[in-house]
């Protein structure tokens, strides 16, 4: 059965309170805004992209406690990675947060969640996935965009 | 209490002792109870009134249901279910057109639907009823057809800062078709509509205002009379959204004296996808068809066609015959309860309500109008409705959180949504209690 603690975990409640890396970056690179016009979720994400890699990465915005800890341990997991490797990271967190633990098994090949899994339980609240994954579509936009900005919505 | 007839019986003991005089609202549909009718009850027993709802005695996530979302669609009594399983069991064909019986059964029993939403209203003749999806239709077929025929270039339409989107998308379409202008009677800061503004922005120009009769967003009851006459004052026509009020207050059309009014079935405990339109005959008359199609035509050549009478000239299309029929019941039930009863036992709810969440530290009630119908939308500091709604959920507590349809009232009060708990006659005050608990409890846990 759903608890509180089963979406509500220590660590995301610890990343709402102390969202990290939450500041404008003023050598940021690549740059997109999220909404969810749903909820009024606002999110902007910002990328310093060196080659292909995210050297630097931050978030700013406005939302509730899923959003910005999903916001803030982006922020955390993808600073260093490349863009290939943040792509494949947020369709494994897809699955995590819309198919649940039943994606956590053995999946050879594909890259470990880390501190991601926290967000396991989204999916029993369909209605939250949204607010999960909304800093993961921004990210997206704002690295197919280069230079400009681009805006995604959730709806 | 151990069965319902005996409390039943109980209640007739106590009516009996009370009627010293007192006008005592009847009270309760018998053939769900499967009882004797009873004819009197003394006080609002909720506990019996609950017997008739199946759903509510369900435990959501191991706790017992707190269904506190009405404003967005009512449970449904077992009397509504009943009756569409009797259509579709015993007593279901196609209407109007049949020679067989079967589907003149269904024809007076669709056809005596609309005497009753008739006598619900207390509209003067039952064409001035039309069937339709609910409310959004209403709305809609009063822009698509009243509205395209008399609001023209430079013309001008008056909503309030109060109307959910229904209530202002199909005019800003119909404005933007025909060139015409839409207006905003604003608010204040307790969410009640400011009416020196209102008076300001009638003139030669306003073709008809559209209003609703309470707010889904805040819980405001509008000063709708007032609107009425002066906007009928200056010769202007006005539509009531009545989506939130019908189930809660009742509403007396001829003594409004209003032009247009619609409500959906399924905030007034009956099925979805089944709604009305009140508008009176003279109106109706002329203005141009809806939808074009069977049973609104009385003849068709490839070379013209002659439309029938009112109501049918509205009705294109075999209708939601199932859906009218248990919309019937649903307004019937309603009815024997009683909408003064329903109304005053609801303001309790709404007091307590208001208490209780005034009471913890934090919590902000947007919406604060002096009338008011059992609707409390809130915020608290620091935490985001969305994560308040899923706590609540979590306690079994069902609210809605978000802009509900109505993203120009949170603008108005700079906030991007709100949890919302609306109230129906089946909520108890210790289902008030209840949500101030979940409340204080989800507050410190966020904290």
């Amino acid at each position: 059965m759903s608890t509180v603690g089963s979406l509500y975990q220590e660590v995301i409640l610890d990343h709402t309170r102390k969202p990290r890396n939450f500041r404008i970056l003023s050598e940021a690179n690549h740059k997109a805004e999220g909404y969810n016009p749903l909820c009024g979720d606002k999110v902007t994400v910002y990328i310093k992209l060196d080659g292909d890699r995210i050297s630097d990465i931050s978030f700013q915005g406005s939302g509730c406690a899923i959003s910005t800890a999903s916001a803030s341990i982006l922020t955390e997991t993808l600073k260093g990675k490349t863009e290939a490797e943040a792509e494949a990271l947020f369709e494994r967190f897809h699955d995590l947060v819309t198919k649940g633990e039943a994606s956590l098994g053995a999946s050879p090949g594909r890259p470990e969640l880390g501190k991601l899994a926290v967000f396991s339980g989204v999916s029993e609240f369909p209605a939250r996935v949204k607010c999960a994954t909304l800093s993961w579509h921004t990210l997206k936009a704002a690295l197919s965009e280069s230079g400009g900005i681009a805006a995604v919505s959730t709806e | 209490m151990s069965t319902t007839s005996e409390a039943l019986e109980q209640s007739k003991d106590e009516a009996t002792k009370t009627q010293a005089g007192h006008q005592i609202p009847p009270v309760l549909n018998a053939p769900v109870l499967n009882i004797p009718v009873l004819n009197v009850l003394p006080v609002f027993d909720v506990d019996m009134i609950r017997e008739d709802f199946p759903i509510l005695k369900q435990k959501i996530r191991g706790k017992p249901l707190v269904y506190l979302d009405n404003g967005a669609s009512t449970q449904k009594p077992k009397v509504v279910i009943e009756a569409i399983r009797h259509t579709y069991l015993t007593e279901y064909a196609n209407i109007h057109r049949g020679v067989h019986l079967l589907s003149e059964l269904c024809t007076k029993a669709y056809e005596d639907t609309r005497v009753v939403l008739q006598h619900f209203i207390h509209a003067k003749e039952s064409r001035e009823i039309i069937f339709l999806r609910g409310t959004t239709e209403g709305i809609n077929l009063v822009a698509q057809t009243f509205g395209r025929r008399n609001v023209g270039k430079g013309d001008e339409v008056i909503v309030s800062a109060l109307e959910h989107h229904s209530n202002i998308v199909p005019w800003q379409m119909l404005c933007e078709e025909n060139e015409a202008k839409l207006r905003v009677i604003p608010m204040d800061d307790s969410g009640e509509l400011i009416m020196e503004e209102f008076e300001k922005l009638l003139s030669p120009r306003t073709k008809i205002v559209a209003v609703g009769h309470v707010s889904n967003a805040l819980g405001t009851v509008n000063p709708v009379r007032d609107i009425i006459r002066m906007a009928h004052s200056q010769g202007v026509p006005v539509l009531l959204d009545g989506a939130q009020a019908a189930p809660h207050l009742k509403v007396d059309v001829q003594e409004l004296d209003v032009d247009f009014y619609t409500f959906s079935g399924h905030k007034i405990y009956g099925p979805s996808g089944i709604g009305i339109l009140y508008g009176k005959a003279a109106l109706l008359e002329n203005m141009p068809p809806y939808q074009g199609g069977g049973d609104m035509i009385s003849s068709v050549t490839f070379e013209k066609t002659t439309y029938n009478a009112l109501p049918y000239k509205f009705e294109a299309g075999t209708p939601n015959i199932g859906g009218t029929i248990g919309l019937g019941a649903a307004i019937e039930y309603v009815q024997k309860i009683g909408l003064d009863l329903i109304a005053a036992y609801e303001q309790q709810l709404l007091k307590r309500a208001t208490e209780v969440l005034s009471e913890i530290p934090g919590v902000r009630i947007v919406g604060t109008a002096k009338d008011k119908a059992a609707i409390v939308s809130f915020v608290i500091d620091g935490i985001h409705p969305h994560d308040i709604g899923t706590m609540l959920d979590l306690d079994g507590i069902a609210v809605r959180t978000g802009h509900h349809c109505a993203q120009p009232v949170m603008d108005r009060f700079g906030i991007p949504a709100t949890v919302r708990a609306s109230m129906a006659f089946y909520n108890t005050l210790g289902e008030m209690d209840v949500l101030g608990q979940g409340v204080t409890k989800l507050k410190e846990f966020f904290s």
